[in-house]
């Protein structure tokens, strides 16, 4: 068993949980374009290693660090699919194809220098949201006015975050990371969504519409494309001040 | 910049008994509520953030005092995000207002608080209007005044000030503290790191001697935020000082590996969170039946459900009432003075009759729709309702390169597309505000809603006028679209505070009515007289008359009308309702039916909702957008129109041909 197919399998369980967790073993089997069989003998491999919890039946659920492996690979998926259609020129189908063979072999300091190259975005060609970083960093501004490319002196993140449109009604979480622009990220500060704040989701509108959160006693209305780049920890349940 | 243009008084009465007061505060907090109840001059209030623009300003006497009002823009902060911003805080520096009024909102303390240890920053002569204390109790939010007075250093007053509660005390410290000398403020402190920079900067400052009417350290501190504004005017007047502020706040960020604006909002609101802890008690409370009415109009379904209503509703009313208002107007007015639409005879009387014309299709014709329209509107801002509509139509707007804010200018465009392109002034970018704009002037305002159910409704049937309405919003989103490709550029997103509903206050609703009717009438009649009397004079003097035949291309060629609805779509420019009013004396009988096809009459229809913004909407688009783009938008207009109307002209000779 390679660490390769190991990324790819996290990679998979780690997008299809976003549509519904836990992610049974059929839906991944469809999703790799492997047998049943062998996905279930994987991730019991897997789940023996640590990055998955799998009760038959239900599903696999991914722990703590395999979820932040499926994160990263994704992340970096993602941004490389944006450089080769957005920098290069390449169309998205073959962009896909070749990201899906550089994610497993790029390294921090070159993720890190893409996504500056890019200019910290937001979606991959296909849309879909970039998942945060995973350096200890709040803004994307920090991370641009550090001179150093060396990722370890940053430092890491130790929590997992999410954006902020992936929380269901009534979650809460604490704001870790803002990405986006000066502006935007100002104004958010002003409205008190400091990192380090706790906030509750009240409701989401339908087809793609604003995030309503509850914040420092006020409720803002805030939308989908700043809402999916204010990234958050989510608070365990019972967990209080 | 458009700074403040408001003549504050301030060289003709000043000296003992006069004292000039800015209420500053966050949007929706009742600010305006508060100036009106004081002064009960002229101001534009309702549930929706960030509404006032201008600089409101009106009297009262006090206990022998005269105390000038000042109602600031409601802002969230002191930055530079929108000029409302900016001129709240020149308006402040520059005209150093003897007391300033931070209108606070009690439910919200804490958000509320962030724009307070700015204005305590600024050092400013200050009273807290802890206001709303009712809602916020309602939700079981209780604020020890006196707690928050001693942390703060300055005195704090609790009001309602939409019943007038508290407002007797809150003058009397105005008077109390005017006469007191000494108004330093215990200082809020940042941590450790930065007090040290912001002492640095203070102290050189002060050595400097540099003025720009902000205490030094509301400058150090800016400085340090790496404010655009401040930076660059300290840039120009002391470059010594600009330099080490950016070299200090460049130490922020190595310090703290963020950027110093970031560092520094994140202290200030640990010293809330502090404050509020020590000062705010809150229990639990009962839902409200404000939660439910919020919970079925943000409700996946229902919400759209009740938006799609609200407006529905809107048009109905404005359609049913203002029908009824019309025609009792017309009544009466023709008692005294019939009006033909084009007379012969001398210029003079030409020119007269067509002013005259002018006013009274201005009262009978554009008023009576208004006035209802208005009314309906403001309840539902003051409600709160729109502010959820806003929040449902956000990801439609969203695809015309809009936000969900941008629901507001375009509803009034349905009244008049003249104040709807003014209030687009909510939108944060330029790009965002033309967008809207261009929206707007394909909206049917009342004076085209006149032409379509004078002419489509009243011919063809109800059914049709309605359609014409549908195929505009979908001309509307079709062309908004194609817009966004063909003007990229920077679009912000929606970040707006959603309030509690409330039960719209009677006088707010009828004064807002009052004052964005009169508004209308200053902007929209002058053009309306001038212009009537103008092209009339023109049409009597045979200038127009080869139109007709200019146009013919056009109007018959491509669009298949009558070769007289070339002259009818020039008056239209002045006034797009005497397209209707000229029909049958153009054609000699009020049995249109007679002359025009249903098709010509719908298709005449829609090119009057599309064809060319009027002449007051041009002026308006001129004032805030310049002239270019004005241009640019009329020929968007007439390319649409042209468009739209040949497309169905075709369309519907082909499809009845093959039936």
């Amino acid at each position: 068993m390679s660490s390769r197919s190991i990324e790819e399998y996290l990679e998979a369980i780690y997008r299809l949980s976003i549509e519904e967790a836990p992610v049974k073993t059929s839906r991944l089997a469809e999703y790799l374009g492997v047998a049943p069989s062998s996905v279930t003998e994987m991730i019991k491999k897997m789940s023996e290693l640590g990055y998955v919890e799998y009760s038959p039946y239900r599903g696999v659920v991914l722990t703590e660090s395999g979820r932040s492996i499926g994160e990263k690979i994704t992340r970096r998926h993602r941004l490389f699919e944006l450089f080769l259609t957005k920098v290069l020129g390449i169309n998205r189908d073959l962009a896909h194809n070749e990201a899906c063979e550089v994610e497993h072999s790029i390294s921090d300091e070159t993720e890190k220098s893409l996504c500056r190259f890019l200019g910290s975005p937001n979606t991959c060609p296909h849309g879909r949201v970039i998942p945060a970083c995973d350096l200890d960093v709040s803004t994307c501004e920090e991370c641009i006015s550090l001179n150093s490319l060396e990722v370890e002196k940053v430092g890491r993140r130790r929590k997992s975050l999410v954006p902020l449109t992936w929380l269901r009604e009534g979650s809460r979480g604490v704001i870790e990371f803002i990405r986006g622009e000066h502006k935007t990220l100002r104004r958010l500060l002003d409205m008190g969504l400091t990192p380090g704040t706790r906030i509750s989701v009240i409701r989401t509108a339908p087809m793609n519409g604003p995030v309503e959160i509850f914040v420092r006693g006020s409720r803002l209305a805030i939308g989908k494309e700043i809402a999916s780049n204010i990234f958050v920890s989510m608070e365990k349940r019972g967990e209080s001040d | 910049m458009p700074s403040c243009h408001v003549d504050t008084g301030r060289n003709k009465e000043s000296g003992k008994g006069f004292i000039r007061v800015a209420l500053a505060g966050n949007a929706n907090v009742g600010k305006s509520v508060l100036f009106n109840q004081l002064t009960g001059s002229h101001q534009i209030i309702g549930n929706w953030p960030g509404k006032t623009v201008d600089i409101a300003v009106g009297n009262l006497f006090f206990e022998g005092y005269k105390i000038q009002l000042i109602d600031l823009p409601g802002i969230y902060s002191f930055s530079t995000y929108s000029e409302e911003e900016v001129i709240s805080r020149e308006y402040i520096a520059t005209e150093s207002p003897d007391i300033v009024i931070n209108v606070v909102d009690a439910s919200v303390l804490e958000r509320n608080l962030y724009f307070t240890l700015q204005l305590l920053e600024m050092d400013v002569p200050l009273i807290i209007c802890l206001n709303q204390v009712d809602m916020a109790r309602k939700k079981g939010i209780d604020v020890d005044v006196k707690a928050l007075e001693k942390v703060l250093g300055v005195p704090v007053v609790p009001t309602v000030a939409i019943k007038g509660e508290g407002i007797y005390e809150l003058m009397r410290k105005v008077v109390e503290l005017y006469g007191e000398a000494d108004r330093r403020h215990p200082v809020i402190r940042y941590d450790e790191e930065i007090e040290r920079r912001i002492g640095i900067l203070v102290d050189m400052i002060r050595e400097r001697g540099i003025d720009l009417g902000y205490s030094p350290r509301f400058l150090a501190i800016k400085l340090l935020e790496g404010d655009v504004e401040i930076k660059r005017q300290i840039w120009s007047l002391d470059k010594d000082v600009a330099r080490k502020a950016e070299a200090l706040a460049y130490e922020i960020i190595e310090l703290y590996d963020a950027p110093s604006y970031a560092v520094i909002s994140s202290q200030r609101y640990k010293v809330i969170s502090d404050i509020v802890s020590r000062v705010v008690r809150q229990v639990e409370v009962e839902k409200s039946p404000g939660d439910w009415l919020d919970i079925l109009t943000t409700h996946r379904i229902l919400g759209y459900v009740t938006s799609a209503g609200v407006l529905a509703l809107l048009l109905l009313w404005t359609f049913i009432v203002g029908d009824m208002l019309s025609s009792l107007l017309e009544n009466i007015i023709n008692i005294f003075h019939p009006v033909e639409p084009v007379v012969t005879g001398p210029l003079w009387e030409v020119l007269l009759n067509g002013a005259i014309g002018g006013i009274v299709a201005g009262i009978t014709l554009v008023i009576p729709y208004v006035v209802p329209f208005y009314l309906y509107l403001s309840v539902m801002e003051d409600s709160g309702i729109m502010t959820r509509v806003a929040f449902m139509i956000d990801s439609l707007m969203h695809k015309i390169g809009l936000h969900g804010k941008a629901i507001i200018p375009l509803i009034l465009g349905y009244g008049c597309n003249v104040p709807a392109i003014y209030s687009t002034r909510i939108m944060e970018t330029r790009r965002e505000r033309i967008l809207t704009a261009f929206a707007i002037t394909l909206v049917p305002c009342s004076a085209r809603t006149i032409v379509i159910l004078g002419l489509v409704s009243r011919f063809l049937g109800f059914e049709w006028a309605l359609l014409v309405y549908l195929v505009d919003i979908l001309v509307i989103f079709t062309v908004g679209k194609m817009l966004t490709k063909i003007y990229p550029g920077e679009s912000t997103g929606l970040i707006m505070e959603i309030h509690s509903f409330r039960v719209p206050s009677i006088k707010v609703v009828l004064r807002q009515t009052f004052y964005r009717t009169r508004s209308i009438i200053y902007l929209v009649f002058p053009l309306y007289i001038v212009g009537s009397a103008l092209v009339q004079g023109l049409y009597s003097m045979g200038v127009l008359s080869p139109i007709n035949s200019i146009l013919s291309p056009i109007t018959s060629g491509l669009m298949g009308l009558p070769d007289v609805t070339g002259i009818l779509l020039v008056f239209g420019f002045i006034r797009k309702e005497l397209i209707l009013l000229l029909l049958p004396s153009v054609y000699g009988s009020l049995n249109i039916l007679l002359f025009m096809s249903p098709l010509q009459i719908f298709v005449l229809s829609l090119v009057t909702v599309l064809y060319i913004p009027c002449i007051s909407t041009l002026a308006i688009l001129a004032k805030e957008f310049g002239w270019r783009d004005t241009i640019y938008i009329s020929l968007g207009n007439l390319i649409t129109a042209l468009f739209v109307g040949g497309l169905t002209y075709h369309l519907i000779s082909i499809l009845t041909g093959i039936i």
